[in-house]
């Protein structure tokens, strides 16, 4: 379907929009729930499937988890559209750069360009984004650039409106050095915990895990989702 | 026995123990004791607008102890949950403060009320409350199981304290932890440093 994008924030005192239901007028979001972790190797990385207008829920199967390259890839939360038209010129500029260079591109570059469009453009987007993927000089990484544009590179990074209620799960689960399943399984969880809590994030858990090798992506359906004694 | 049972009770109360209070970006106090005793048995955590809930539990504090007074015998948990219920829900334009009410009783042994900033007034197993509450909806969601003995619950009251105080700005300082049960009531205090640590970006 369509996704509808209203003026925004506009006030219309002479609404023509009487008969149109609320959640066409407002804009589609892909309030949300994404994390990256790095591993030895490589990293996983996953979000829920859900896009919002409003109240309505316009796509439940969304893929949030964009290929930037072949190794690189990034988790977007925040306005479906702003996070698409970024991803769309980072993944644009990120192949020209490659072909240029003859190699693949670093994750640090993929983040880079990133954070220079969300820095440039910040009181105009609304995106929060998580760039994740492997490289041969620094393995698997994640690097994480909020709204307002700021980059940092962490060993694991949570997103979107869903992750408040996951900071507590994420800070005492992680330890350093997991291996991929366990990763999955980590990742598996907190996004189960997360989606049942946050009324914007929900659906199907997508997962990815980018090595060296390539990637592989992993779809956990809702009834197969962890569940947890007391919700 | 009601040992077991009243270790659920523990939790509720460690659950909103954080201890600052503050005026916008400014700590007024680090040592605020946010578990306010209503009656012999039962407790209130208090989150909100300070100065609203003290004034709410000071008014529930005087009508529980007539209330029990007039029935000649220790009040319900329900019946505490319920008269600040009553506050919260006539007065709900003013006010802004939530509460957890939990204690034992005779009747129903150890319960845990919620009573929401509107006046919604429920009944749980255990319960979070306060800024610090969001971000560690997911740990209490996988940790928490029924039936825990009093050390698993102070065990996991703490953690979760210790979680939310690491990542909310405006919770901190010490922690304080009150287990109730038929015998009696019994105090616990943590500083902040001696909180568990857990692996921090």
């Amino acid at each position: 379907m369509a996704a509808y994008m209203s003026a925004g924030r506009s006030e219309n005192a002479f609404s023509t929009h009487d008969f149109v239901p609320e959640w066409a007028q407002e804009e589609v979001s892909t309030g949300t729930t994404i994390m990256a972790v790095e591993f030895d190797g490589g990293v996983v990385i996953g979000a829920d499937s859900r896009t919002t207008t409003g109240a309505y829920i316009a796509n439940r199967v969304t893929d949030k988890l964009t290929p930037i390259h072949d190794h690189i890839f990034c988790c977007r939360s925040g306005s479906a559209a702003d996070t698409q038209a970024v991803a769309d010129a980072v993944t644009y500029q990120l192949g020209f750069h490659s072909i240029e260079l003859d190699e693949p591109p670093l994750v640090q570059t993929a983040a880079n360009l990133f954070q220079q469009m969300c820095y440039r453009y910040r009181e105009e987007l609304m995106a929060g984004i998580i760039v994740a993927g492997w490289d041969k000089r620094r393995g698997g990484q994640v690097y994480t650039v909020p709204m307002g544009g700021m980059i940092v590179r962490q060993p694991m990074s949570v997103g979107g409106s869903g992750s408040s209620y996951i900071y507590g799960f994420m800070d005492s689960n992680y330890k350093p050095g997991m291996t991929k399943e366990e990763c999955l399984h980590f990742c598996t969880q907190a996004l189960a915990l997360a989606m049942e809590r946050d009324g914007s994030s929900g659906g199907v858990a997508r997962l990815a895990a980018i090595t060296e090798e390539g990637l592989e992506r992993r779809v956990v359906l809702g009834h197969q989702l962890p569940k947890f004694s007391n919700t | 026995m009601c040992l077991q049972e009243s270790l659920s009770n523990v939790s509720l109360y460690l659950m909103c123990l954080y201890l600052h209070f503050t005026h916008r970006y400014y700590v007024s106090s680090k040592t605020i004791n946010k578990l306010i005793q209503v009656h012999d048995r039962i407790f209130c955590c208090i989150a909100g607008s300070l100065a609203d809930a003290q004034a709410v539990t000071k008014a529930a504090k005087f009508q529980i102890s007539f209330h029990s007074i007039q029935m000649e015998s220790p009040p319900l948990v329900k019946a505490a949950a319920s008269v600040l219920k009553e506050l919260c829900y006539n007065n709900k334009e003013e006010l802004q403060a939530g509460f957890i009410t939990a204690g034992w009783d005779r009747k129903k042994g150890p319960q845990v009320y919620t009573v929401a900033l509107g006046g919604m007034l429920l009944s749980q197993p255990f319960t979070i409350g306060g800024s610090g509450s969001t971000y560690i909806y997911g740990y209490a969601d996988a940790k928490y199981k029924p039936d825990m003995s009093r050390e698993e619950c102070l065990q996991f009251a703490t953690n979760a304290l210790a979680l939310a105080m690491g990542r909310d700005n405006v919770s901190g300082g010490v922690a304080h932890l009150v287990v109730i049960t038929e015998e009696g009531v019994e105090h616990v205090v943590i500083p902040g440093d001696k909180l568990p640590k857990f692996h921090d970006e």
